[in-house]
């Protein structure tokens, strides 16, 4: 496999009615694995993803796979492999989860039996509304929606936000099953998950990138982790 | 008795006719946060072409009537997605200004219709079964009112049968829900957009031959005097839901038709009433979501 980035963001700006949320972000993630990208609560994290998507306003070049992708319409983006999995889920209460899953279908054949194995407990609740669902099947559903798909990479909201430990392990678990497939930018606040899934690790902060670099090396440094992210120990699996 | 039941009955059938027009309003806002002010446009240009159709026809069979109800139906949906492909498509976003257009296109339109048809009433014929009436327990009963009450019947049962069981419908669903999840996966909203349009004027293209029966005559006002109740019914059903679509037209027809009858034709001023009440005590309307 070749190990060009699959994904490239250069000289990304974004603006949320007028505000400026994300200044001059450059990075890339590499084709395999999970790239996370951390920093405090408000520094840009979910408004970079948005801006990659298409879903903000933004400048500057985003390439997909060796195609640039900034010119396009949030749907031919997604269209060319750009998996998305929200912050909040953000699943269609009111649609069972079945058609939750239909509507997320873009190919001939989507990978029910990928996701009926990494969630089984969707597979009894089909016909069940999604809003009924509990925070942790939602999410499941947030991530089955992306995984039927042959992605090229995917784009994950911190998918363990508000959820039991329990659950945050089987998110962890699915989410380390789906890297084997395809690349994952992984948006994350509980470093015991970073520290379990990613490889490389961006770091933003005032809506800059300000470090980029392997996740664990950079969650060992305790001076790093307490100026980057505000915390002051990366070990303790708290949320930052 | 028999004139309680003629109110009701004839409530419910003037609902149906609110309903037809309604529909479509409460879908493109609920998809699309769009209140179309050309609605009416819509749907007296389905009634002047139903009555175009009809009249080169043989104006008073059920093979006529029934073709100009497709061509109704047919020209309303063609003009309603042109509309919004010309005008709403590329002010995406810009709901004051999406409004402002349907506003500015439903003046013209009535314009238009008066440089073309004039001013003036043109009386119609309805096939003679249309204008007898049925004795339903001593009341005896326009017969136009059962068609317009089937014809509301056939268009929510078809409506409830393509929002849940078509691709489109699910499309239309999961967007009036969240919009930009739809396209977060892979799905062009603005497809839709165009079919809710179509629909809704489809519905509104039909309920103009409907109404052009109803009344007995098309004028080019036919379509703006019907849409403010339309706009009153939307948004006390709950805007975006076609189920209190449903049952906001029924309340407000027969409300308005027992104040017309037993309150000395105040109806209109009720159905105002009715408005201010719901807005106060369930701002949302009876089955809208709170913002």
């Amino acid at each position: 496999m070749s190990n060009e980035p699959v994904l490239t963001v250069e000289a990304l700006h974004a603006s949320i009615a007028g505000q400026q949320v994300v200044e001059d972000v450059s990075f890339s993630v590499p084709p395999t694995g999970i790239t996370a990208l951390l920093g405090r609560n408000g520094v840009g994290k979910t408004s970079t993803l948005r801006a990659i998507l298409g879903l903000i306003s933004r400048t500057g070049a985003i390439t997909l796979a060796g195609e640039r992708i900034d010119g396009m319409r949030t749907h031919r983006i997604v269209q060319r492999g750009l998996g998305y999995v929200p912050e909040d889920r953000e699943v269609f209460s009111k649609l069972t989860v079945a058609e939750n899953l239909t509507l997320a279908v873009r190919q001939k054949s989507p990978r029910y039996e990928l996701v009926d194995s990494l969630f089984p407990d969707l597979v009894a609740r089909r016909s069940q509304a999604a809003g009924t669902l509990s925070g942790g099947q939602q999410q499941m559903v947030s991530l089955a929606r992306a995984l039927l798909n042959d992605n090229t990479i995917l784009l994950v909201d911190e998918p363990t936000k508000g959820l039991a430990p329990k659950l945050v392990a089987d998110v962890t678990v699915a989410l380390e099953e789906a890297s084997h497939l395809v690349p994952i930018l992984l948006v994350e606040q509980n470093l015991e998950v970073v520290k379990k899934l990613a490889g490389g690790a961006i770091v933003l902060s005032g809506g800059r990138v300000v470090h980029t670099g392997v996740a664990t090396e950079i969650l060992a440094d305790e001076a790093l982790t307490h100026r980057l992210l505000g915390v002051g120990s990366a070990t303790g699996g708290a949320a930052i | 008795m028999s004139t309680l039941v003629l109110v009701l009955i004839t409530g419910a059938g003037l609902g149906a006719l609110y309903f037809l027009v309604a529909s479509g309003l409460s879908l493109i806002y609920g998809l699309m946060h769009v209140l179309n002010f050309a609605h009416g446009a819509f749907l007296t240009l389905g009634a002047f072409i139903g009555w175009e159709v009809a009249r080169r026809l043989d104006t008073a069979t059920w093979s006529t009537f029934f073709v100009s109800i497709l061509v109704g139906g047919a020209v309303g949906a063609a003009f309603a997605a042109l509309t919004e492909l010309a005008l709403i498509r590329p002010l995406y976003e810009r709901h004051i200004e999406q409004v402002l257009v349907t506003v500015g296109l439903a003046f013209a339109a009535v314009a238009l219709y008066q440089g073309i048809w004039g001013s003036d009433p043109i009386y119609i014929d309805s096939p003679p079964w249309m204008l007898q009436t049925t004795d339903v327990l001593g009341a005896l009963v326009p017969n136009t009112y059962w068609v317009l009450m089937l014809a509301a019947t056939a268009l929510l049962a078809s409506l409830v049968i393509f929002l849940r069981f078509t691709r489109y419908g699910t499309i239309i669903r999961a967007g009036v829900e969240n919009r930009w999840m739809v396209t977060a996966l892979g799905i062009d909203v603005r497809r839709a957009f165009t079919v809710v349009f179509a629909i809704g004027g489809s519905a509104a293209g039909v309920g103009g031959v409907l109404a052009g029966h109803y009344t007995g005559y098309v004028s080019a006002y036919l379509g703006s005097s019907l849409l403010i109740f339309a706009f009153i019914i939307t948004v006390i059903g709950g805007l975006g839901s076609l189920t209190g679509a449903a049952i906001a037209s029924v309340l407000v027809a027969v409300l308005q038709q027992f104040a017309n009858y037993y309150l000395g034709g105040t109806g209109d001023i009720i159905v105002v009433v009715l408005l201010a009440v719901v807005l106060l005590a369930r701002p949302a309307g009876l089955l809208g979501r709170a913002s």
